[in-house]
């Protein structure tokens, strides 16, 4: 796809070498700068958002060093369970980072994601680090669940990210019961219900969609479709494969999801919309190149070229390095840089993580319940009585 | 100071229970061969099946007396109730009472359901709450158990208390999958960053010839859930502190109800009390067999240990009440006591609480049984219409009286 972008902020910064003001952080230029997304936006019941996104310097460069952060993170995640040191089931999600990043740029930290078991890379984007990733991925005590969730039950309660939930389509209720309490306590926040395209055609998806538009839940469906439900290709499983239009009375937005810029203008598109009236669904139009899983290979259900062909054309990484070199941002070589200091980043936090220990024997029996069993009760004469039954 | 009821006061107004002739029994103002109960002081603790240096008390609930219907006797005990004469109500007006109260206490607690708002609950527990606390405290849902209750449990992970009702316990079944993975897992796999504090609620059991779907029990479908704890009421005066404890606890609890106990009437206490949700009822102190019961099969039991009674036996009845996790201190004391178990249960035979029950009252306390420990239990078959067909699946009061004598031998 060609990337068509106008350039209106002051030239003269611009033109200006920046690789001596861009040093191997992030660079702090503020300077607004207007992109244009990929494809135009397809809506449903709404008045699309326009395709001319805001941003600035400081957050093409950070998109670009997240983004790739998390691609490393997932490609490192792959050599790990196949060298058996992570287990069961892992689910990656290179190719589909435009989406988490998109997101997180429309949002703050009081706005809630739940999302599926494809969670690494949104956990990332909500502040968690790459230790707290490697080490549950490992099954080790300073994982963000202390080992006991594993790669499907990433949570972290302090930037309203609610998981990681294995079970498909049962995050949405969930999700929607989020919406429910910031709207009973009066915050103006929204929820970012993720879920598949496999997951949109699970019926509570449409109840919890129902109870959101009849008590005007501020939430937001994201639906993430990278057109496979683990083997099945979406025709194969969907009537009626217009994901955003599913919603039928409820409005909705067709979004390119392999364009970050894309996401993020849909993002806050569906913030507005939802604080003032109601849900709203959102498709994203992405792809994982991975396979379902680690045990998927991911190669019998799709061609090899097919693959390789999106990535081509549709990389999100290499869209924003495309967008950085021609605003002139960074060099390659800078580039280059960052990509193998991220490369070191996450090795040094795999390493740290492959030195953490297991979780402790009595950890078994920890948060089973809250406060084990002791309970305080006590009858009509106000005497208490304790109980601590093992 | 003790309040007295004095007998043949309004002695119940409330529905029969069973088919057996409805003697209206109101159970003398006060049997005291018991110590007088004054102190209520008591500290639990105990590990399962240990002795030791464990405190063996004895303790008895001061169970106000039960004006019930249908022939039930019950030892009144010395009650304690310090001020005030305590007020009358039926079932399911405690439940609402416990539930008023806790939304009135705490601003998060909000009820949803169906019909539970304007319609006032289908079984009138939430009647007047809707007026009362609003369309946002008390939700009418519609018809969508999986995701209200989904929608119940991601409202909990953010801080609120919601009380989510099934108009009857089998519409959970629905949404089994939201209950085990998401209501009782979610603490465990984020490692303690959330907590699920609801409490599902909802009328269950065999009820008047409504059918095989709509008679289901479904505590022995949850017990093996993790994380969850689950209790049955049965009179009005736990119904009100289980509810009340269970809207408090962190942890998420089912607050099994009986749709045909809604109509008992019992006097509680004016001021606010809880009940402990891991603690069994002493029903009625006894000395030769531990009858272990809940919900409405305490009613049987109570109506068979009046005829056992007159047979010269003196049955030990114990509401479990708590049905997962079990009260083992309480039961325990009572096996080492009287050396005999029965269980009567609603459930059903295979994989019920009673099952349960039995496999943890052989492991602990096998040394203090002197008889293989009896399991009555509902038949394994689906509740039919026909009326005498469907008192046939549960267990009556006289099977309970054979089972004691068997046990007796």
């Amino acid at each position: 796809m060609a990337l068509s972008r106008r350039l209106t902020s002051r030239s003269t910064l611009i033109s200006h070498p920046l690789s001596a003001a861009f040093n191997r952080f992030i660079s702090t230029d503020t300077t607004p700068i207007t992109i244009e997304t990929s494809l135009p936006f397809t809506a449903h019941l709404c008045d699309p958002p326009s395709r001319s996104v805001e941003s600035s310097t400081q957050e093409l460069l950070s998109f670009f060093r997240t983004m790739a952060l998390m691609r490393r993170m997932e490609i490192a995640a792959d050599s790990l369970y196949k060298a058996k040191l992570i287990r069961g089931f892992c689910h990656l999600y290179d190719g589909q980072e435009a989406v988490a990043i998109g997101m997180e740029a429309a949002i703050t930290k009081k706005d809630a994601i739940i999302t599926a078991y494809r969670d690494h890379c949104i956990f990332l984007g909500r502040g968690g680090s790459l230790y707290e990733v490697f080490a549950e991925l490992m099954g080790r005590r300073d994982g963000c669940s202390r080992g006991k969730g594993g790669s499907m039950h990433f949570y972290k309660k302090d930037s309203s990210f609610y998981g990681g939930h294995g079970i498909v389509g049962a995050q949405v209720p969930l999700g929607c019961g989020i919406a429910f309490a910031q709207k009973y306590g009066k915050e103006e926040a929204v929820t970012f219900a993720m879920y598949g395209d496999g997951a949109a055609n699970q019926g509570q998806l449409f109840e919890a969609l129902n109870i959101s538009a009849l008590w005007d839940l501020p939430s937001i469906l994201v639906c993430e479709n990278n057109h496979y439900g683990m083997g099945t290709a979406e025709w194969r499983a969907a009537k009626s494969p217009s994901y955003y239009k599913r919603g039928d009375y409820v409005p909705g937005l067709k979004v390119d999801g392999m364009d970050a810029f894309a996401v993020k203008q849909a993002c806050k598109f569906a913030k507005e919309h939802a604080l003032k009236n109601g849900p709203i669904i959102l498709e994203m139009d992405t792809y994982r190149y991975h396979g379902h899983s680690m045990s998927d290979p991911g190669s019998t259900y799709r061609t090899r070229d097919e693959i390789s062909g999106v990535r081509q054309e549709r990389d999100p990484i290499e869209r924003i390095k495309k967008l950085v070199l021609s605003h002139d941002l960074a060099t390659e070589k800078e580039l280059k840089d960052m990509e193998k200091e991220i490369r070191k980043e996450v090795d040094d936090a795999i390493a740290k993580a492959k030195d953490c220990p297991m979780p402790e024997p009595s950890e078994l029996f920890t948060n089973v319940y809250v406060k084990g069993f002791g309970t305080e009760s006590f009858g009509a004469d106000r005497k208490e009585v304790k109980a601590a039954l093992p | 100071m003790a309040a007295r009821i004095h007998g043949g006061a309004g002695a119940g107004a409330a529905t029969a229970l069973s088919t057996f002739n409805p003697k209206k029994l109101v159970a003398p103002p006060s049997r005291t061969n018991l110590p007088a109960r004054n102190s209520k002081r008591y500290i639990v603790s105990a590990a399962a099946g240990s002795d030791g240096s464990k405190k063996s008390l004895l303790r008895v609930r001061h169970s106000q007396k039960l004006i019930a219907n249908a022939a039930v006797a019950t030892k009144a005990e010395e009650s304690s109730a310090p001020t005030g004469t305590g007020h009358e109500l039926l079932l399911f007006e405690a439940l609402q009472e416990g539930l008023e109260e806790e939304m009135d206490r705490d601003p998060h607690v909000c009820v949803m359901g169906e019909d539970v708002g304007h319609y006032g609950g289908s079984y009138k527990v939430t009647k007047g709450l809707a007026d009362k606390f609003g369309d946002l405290r008390v939700l009418d849902t519609p018809i969508c158990e999986n995701a209200f209750t989904g929608m119940g449990i991601g409202a909990a992970m953010t801080g609120l208390r919601p009380v989510i009702e099934g108009m009857n316990m089998g519409f959970l079944l629905l949404a089994f999958n939201q209950i085990s993975n998401n209501c009782g897992m979610l603490h465990y796999t984020s490692g303690g960053q959330f907590t699920i504090p609801v409490v599902i609620r909802g009328p269950g059991g065999v009820g008047r010839q409504l059918g095989a779907e709509h008679s289901q029990r479904l505590e022995s479908y949850f017990q093996s859930i993790p994380g969850i704890q689950m209790v049955a009421c049965s009179t009005p005066y736990n119904a009100k502190g289980l509810m009340k404890a269970a809207i408090r606890s962190e942890n998420p609890v089912i607050l099994f109800e009986h749709v045909l106990l809604y109509n008992l009437k019992e006097k509680i206490p004016d001021e606010e009390y809880i009940c402990n949700l891991e603690e069994a009822e002493m029903v009625r102190p006894g000395e030769h067999i531990t009858i272990l019961t809940y919900s409405r099969m305490r009613y049987h039991v109570m109506q068979a240990a009046k005829t056992l009674v007159n047979k010269g036996y003196d049955p030990e009845v114990i509401d479990i009440r708590s049905l997962k996790p079990f009260d083992l201190h309480t039961i325990g004391n009572s096996v080492k006591k009287t050396h005999r178990v029965l269980i009567v249960e609603e459930c059903m035979r295979t994989g019920g609480i009673g099952a349960s029950l039995t496999a943890a009252i052989n492991e602990n306390f096998h040394d203090y049984l002197d008889a293989p420990v009896m399991c009555l239990s509902s038949q394994d078959v689906p509740t039919p219409y026909a009326g005498t067909l469907e008192e046939w699946t549960v267990v009556q009061p006289a099977q309970i009286v054979t089972a004691v004598e068997q046990l007796c031998q």
